[in-house]
């Protein structure tokens, strides 16, 4: 029996280059929650997010994701989970569309052409398709990175500044995104310095620092 | 949305790494120009005495194809580490492994078949022999994955580091040396009426070896380097 997805972070230290960042860091995030991660400049936010999605190891405690530790699942737990880090991972030579379905392949999941411009579209990013991305403006180049979010069913987003670049109907589109994906069960961790209010979720802040 | 089968993941990599090297073409044709400048040196350099440049052929030509490979090496995954594309590949639902197989595969026919492909014309200019051209693609056609195999371990392990570009070479080279000698030597052995087989055979047997083991330790090396 499949125990509810649960991401539980109990009692973790995490350290980078000898110096402690965090530590006694414990909590728990169940479906339809969203948290924000708070904290000044080289509080450990991003090392927090690479920690959950396994990249580095904490040097004291522990990350359980449906009551496993992340390193005792197999690749199955990284089918539940999508990451977006500081870095859009697209190729600037090629298409936004050509992107989206790459980087979709690369989550396990094939795409065809049109389930993939509708993803742009809904990403704003109409007639933009088969430009290649480099002569897309930074903006634009997230909202190629955010379509990825678009495709597949994972459970967790972790979102690392998510809305660098994005101007206010983007940064819109993301409160709704995160909203329907919170209602249908899933549950995200950001990092941000905007604030970001999702309709009817109260976000629960994680103070670093 | 349909799941993406093994099969399919390697095809999508080998297929996005093609698309990028038709995109960025100048990084292929350097490889392959290296390979023809290098070896048309040498007939230049020691003058044209027959006999010493068809005794010299194979091994010229097997050093300056074990060169060109190491150019393309530090390229390998540089450009995936630092536009993230890497992260997302160490975070795909299937394996690793398989993911750095494509790139294997994609390495080999942008650096390694162009090689093989243009390695008998390169053979004449030494006064090559029929017999010994053909040897010399089949011993190239063997032993060219092979160099990418064990490439791969090394351009996984220097990643992000400065000056990588040259510490692949010096980590990769001597393990490269195997397969020098059973490659020049498969022609040696033509070239002096002897059989090949055994050459043929132990080349053979180190590309099943490397085609097992090195995509698995090269995925292990990559997680390393993340951290």
């Amino acid at each position: 029996m499949q125990q509810a997805p649960i991401l539980e972070v109990k009692d973790l230290a995490c350290e980078r280059g000898d110096h402690r960042l965090f530590s006694g860091l414990s909590f728990a995030l169940g479906p339809g929650e969203l948290m924000q991660v708070q904290g000044v400049n080289g509080s450990g936010k991003t090392t927090l997010l690479r920690t959950l999605c396994g990249f580095m190891q904490p040097v004291q405690g522990k990350v359980l994701w449906s009551g496993r530790d992340i390193n005792e699942w197999d690749d199955s737990f990284h089918a539940e989970m999508c990451y977006l880090g500081h870095l859009n991972a697209i190729k600037d030579e090629l298409s936004a569309l050509e992107n989206l379905r790459m980087s979709a392949g690369l989550a396990g999941y094939s795409v065809n052409e049109k389930q993939a411009v509708t993803a742009l579209r809904r990403m704003g990013l109409q007639r933009r398709e088969h430009l290649p991305v480099k002569v897309l403006s930074q903006g634009q180049r997230r909202r190629v990175a955010l379509a990825r979010l678009l495709i597949g069913d994972a459970h967790l987003w972790i979102l690392d500044e998510p809305l660098t670049a994005l101007d206010v109907g983007a940064v819109g589109l993301m409160q709704e995104l995160i909203g329907e994906h919170l209602s249908n069960g899933g549950m995200a961790i950001f990092t941000t310095h905007q604030p970001l209010q999702v309709s009817g979720v109260t976000t629960r802040l994680l103070n670093l620092s | 949305m349909n799941k993406l089968s093994l099969a399919g993941l390697l095809g999508l990599v080998v297929r996005r790494d093609l698309l990028l090297a038709m995109r960025r073409r100048a990084d292929v044709l350097t490889t392959l120009i290296f390979f023809v400048m290098v070896v048309s040196l040498f007939p230049l350099g020691v003058g044209p005495e027959q006999d010493m440049l068809r005794k010299m052929a194979s091994g010229v030509v097997w050093v300056a194809a074990l060169l060109a490979s190491m150019l393309s090496l530090p390229r390998m995954f540089s450009a995936d580490y630092a536009d993230g594309t890497l992260e997302q590949m160490m975070l795909a639902p299937q394996s690793l492994t398989v993911l750095v197989l494509g790139k294997i595969v994609a390495h080999w026919m942008l650096s390694g078949l162009p090689l093989v492909l243009i390695a008998p014309v390169l053979g004449l200019q030494f006064d090559m022999s029929t017999q010994a051209l053909g040897m010399l693609v089949l011993a190239l056609l063997l032993g060219t994955p092979i160099l990418s195999m064990i490439g791969v371990i090394g351009a996984a392990l220097t990643l992000g580091l400065r000056g990588g570009g040259v510490l692949v070479s010096l980590l990769v080279l001597p393990l490269c040396i195997p397969v020098l000698i059973f490659g020049a030597g498969a022609v040696e052995a033509v070239n002096s009426g002897m059989s090949a087989v055994s050459n043929l055979a132990l080349l053979g047997a180190f590309m099943i070896f490397a085609l097992v083991f090195t995509p698995f330790v090269a995925a292990q090396a990559l997680r390393i380097s993340m951290e």
